[in-house]
């Protein structure tokens, strides 16, 4: 109908191209009503608190009162700052471990899940359970377990290794946080492999077995070339998350023992805050989205295939 | 014009319709759904396999036994592992936790930022997308889109000092600033699924609804609306998991104690009686119990609902 309001072309170019150009000349009005309000409070509460805490990473601003310009002396500080240091250290450790760890228990489990067994619906009901538990409140039943229940378990075995709480041992108690956060997000990711293995077709399967292949040789062959970008997504968004861990840290450890188990959103939420430095932990932010941003990039770059996008 | 009648496209511009996963609006059966999930259902099932994942669901289901049995404890029966029944039975950790860590008012708090951020989300964020998947070829709107999307990619670390100076300075820093932070944030992800789904939704309907005399508000609201109903269903499920969960955000905006939500409550109470392990026990369950209890009745389509997202 959109034609109909238009002169007749002279050239007469394809039906379709005619009513392409119809609609683009076109836009009504309602089109901008929809999405002005939205891009006027996105642009208040998400782009003006970015670009002002650019802003104040070049000042000395404590969050009140009077400021002066410092240039770039917040970043140089940054880079001599052994706590900011091993926060960095800390979250990579972190993020990294986890992410692999998560991938390939939920790949394991959605393959299990996804192959012929009994109960399907029920322990896939299971397993999705930590998805709706917050992770700052089964974080401190974890603390708990890891703080007295494992330590119990292990005194009545005889082992001296972990008849204390790993949590108070300032090199072990980051793997408790690892344990934490693979429990709580396996979850959200095993569905998004189910999702993928569902996408395969079983005639593959079917060709393969006729070939001879076993199942390692269907599972490198057929099934995760079919899902690759679903691993590529999970990974990307795995380790995305991971890198601003925040509430698992504070439920187990509070970043104890000492500072071992601080994270940057942490360190950024503990000196931003309650430490006065507000300027100094709003240029630490500004480094940690950029290394998220690169880190990102890295990933697609390095797991992006050319016969699959993802 | 609600009952928009299908005409035949006038043009052969059905490409985008054809590439999509699924019509929205004769929903044919879906071939990787009716192909899949029990192709292999012809053999025996896999007992072994079986038995393998029953156990290793323990692994979710034993945590979750340990917050039942404690919080039924006296704090007397706290030796050992922690693992052995209550005996005897203490059901008053429920009401000493119900009033210590004031559980109503933190569940209504949450309550009212869970239902209005998923409101206002699935009203707002599915016209945004709709107007920008319907002019994704004029420069404008694709901005757009991408401007959302970015936004990704930004941490939250970077915004929370100043946006929680900017809540305070505009007075929202309350249940209000936060079903809006909400809404806006989970914009870029929210846009990116509707996008998608709208594309794969015909012109042809509004084209009919529009020769019928209906206008862009009538033609969304009316038509369009109506069609996405299945990513509604995802956006909400994962909204109201995000806004009730969520710590970080309410622990930064929430200035006043008494807006706190049940995890900052859970934070203060912490802070405050930590070593009342079965009172704590008792809270913990009470806070899970909520969303615990939607998941169980409405397990097919949470599961089916975020699973619809991933495939977008």
């Amino acid at each position: 109908m959109t034609t109909t309001t238009r002169p007749p072309r002279t050239t007469g170019p394809a039906p379709q191209q005619v009513r392409k150009k119809g609609i683009a000349s076109r836009t009504p009005r309602a089109f901008y009503w929809m999405v002005l309000p939205a891009f006027a409070l996105f642009f208040l509460l998400h782009t003006v608190p970015v670009l002002q805490g650019v802003f104040y990473s070049f000042t000395d601003s404590p969050g009140y009162g009077p400021w002066n310009f410092v240039g770039l002396s917040n970043y140089k500080a940054l880079f001599t700052d052994s706590r900011v240091l091993h926060a960095y250290l800390f979250t990579f450790q972190f993020a990294i471990v986890a992410t692999i760890l998560v991938n390939i228990i939920a790949l394991g489990v959605a393959m299990a899940l996804n192959s012929r067994i009994k109960f399907k619906t029920t322990l896939r009901g299971v397993y999705f359970i930590p998805y709706v538990l917050s992770i700052l409140v089964i974080g401190y039943v974890f603390q708990y377990l890891f703080t007295f229940s494992i330590p119990a378990i292990a005194q009545a075995v005889g082992n001296a290794k972990f008849s204390t709480s790993i949590l108070s041992d300032e090199g072990l108690a980051w793997v408790a946080i690892v344990i934490l956060a693979v429990w709580q997000s396996a979850a959200f990711n095993i569905v998004l492999y189910l999702a993928g293995l569902q996408t395969v077709p079983a005639e593959l399967y079917e060709a393969g077995s006729l070939d001879g292949a076993g199942s390692w040789k269907k599972f490198t062959n057929i099934t995760f070339p079919m899902i690759w970008g679903f691993f590529v997504i999970n990974m990307v968004l795995s380790l995305k998350g991971f890198l601003q861990v925040f509430d698992h840290v504070v439920a187990m450890t509070n970043g104890g023992p000492g500072t071992a188990t601080e994270s940057v959103g942490l360190v950024i939420y503990k000196g931003g805050f309650q430490g006065g430095e507000f300027g100094y932990q709003l240029a630490n932010a500004v480094v940690f989205m950029i290394v998220i941003i690169v880190f990102a990039l890295v990933q697609f770059r390095v797991l992006q295939r050319e016969d699959v996008t993802a | 014009m609600s009952t928009a009648p299908s005409i035949p496209a006038p043009v052969a511009d059905r490409s985008e319709h054809a590439f999509g996963a699924g019509d929205p609006v004769n929903p044919k059966p879906r071939r990787r759904r009716s192909r899949t999930p029990d192709a292999d259902d012809t053999g025996h099932p896999n007992w072994w396999l079986t038995g393998l994942m029953v156990f290793l669901s323990l692994s979710i289901l034993v945590p979750m036994y340990l917050v039942v049995v404690t919080a039924l404890k006296t704090p007397d029966q706290l030796t050992g592992a922690g693992f052995a029944l209550p005996n005897p039975i203490r059901w008053a950790n429920f009401s000493d936790a119900w009033t210590l860590t004031k559980f109503p008012r933190a569940a209504l708090n949450s309550a009212i930022i869970t239902v209005g951020a998923v409101v206002l989300t699935l009203l707002t964020n599915s016209m945004v997308a709709y107007a920008i998947a319907r002019n994704m070829h004029k420069r404008l709107f694709k901005g757009l889109f991408f401007y959302f999307i970015a936004a990704l990619f930004v941490p939250f670390p970077i915004l929370m000092l100043t946006v929680a100076k900017l809540t305070a300075q505009l007075h929202i820093d309350n249940q209000v600033g936060l079903i809006l932070l909400y809404t806006v944030f989970g914009l870029s992800f929210n846009i990116f699924i509707f996008v998608a789904y709208i594309h794969s939704i015909p012109r042809e309907l509004e084209e009919a609804a529009i020769i019928d005399g209906a206008n862009t508000w009538t033609v969304f609201w009316k038509v369009i609306f109506p069609l996405l109903r299945p990513m509604n269903a995802t956006v909400g499920i994962i909204t109201c998991v995000w806004a009730w969960n969520d710590f970080m955000l309410p622990l930064v905006i929430l200035s006043n104690p008494n807006s706190a939500t049940l995890p900052l409550q859970q934070y203060v109470f912490q802070s405050t009686f930590n070593t009342n392990y079965t009172l704590a026990f008792a809270s913990y369950l009470l806070a899970m119990i909520p969303l615990l209890v939607v998941y169980i009745v409405a397990q097919r389509w949470v599961i089916s609902g975020v699973t619809r997202g991933a495939i977008k």
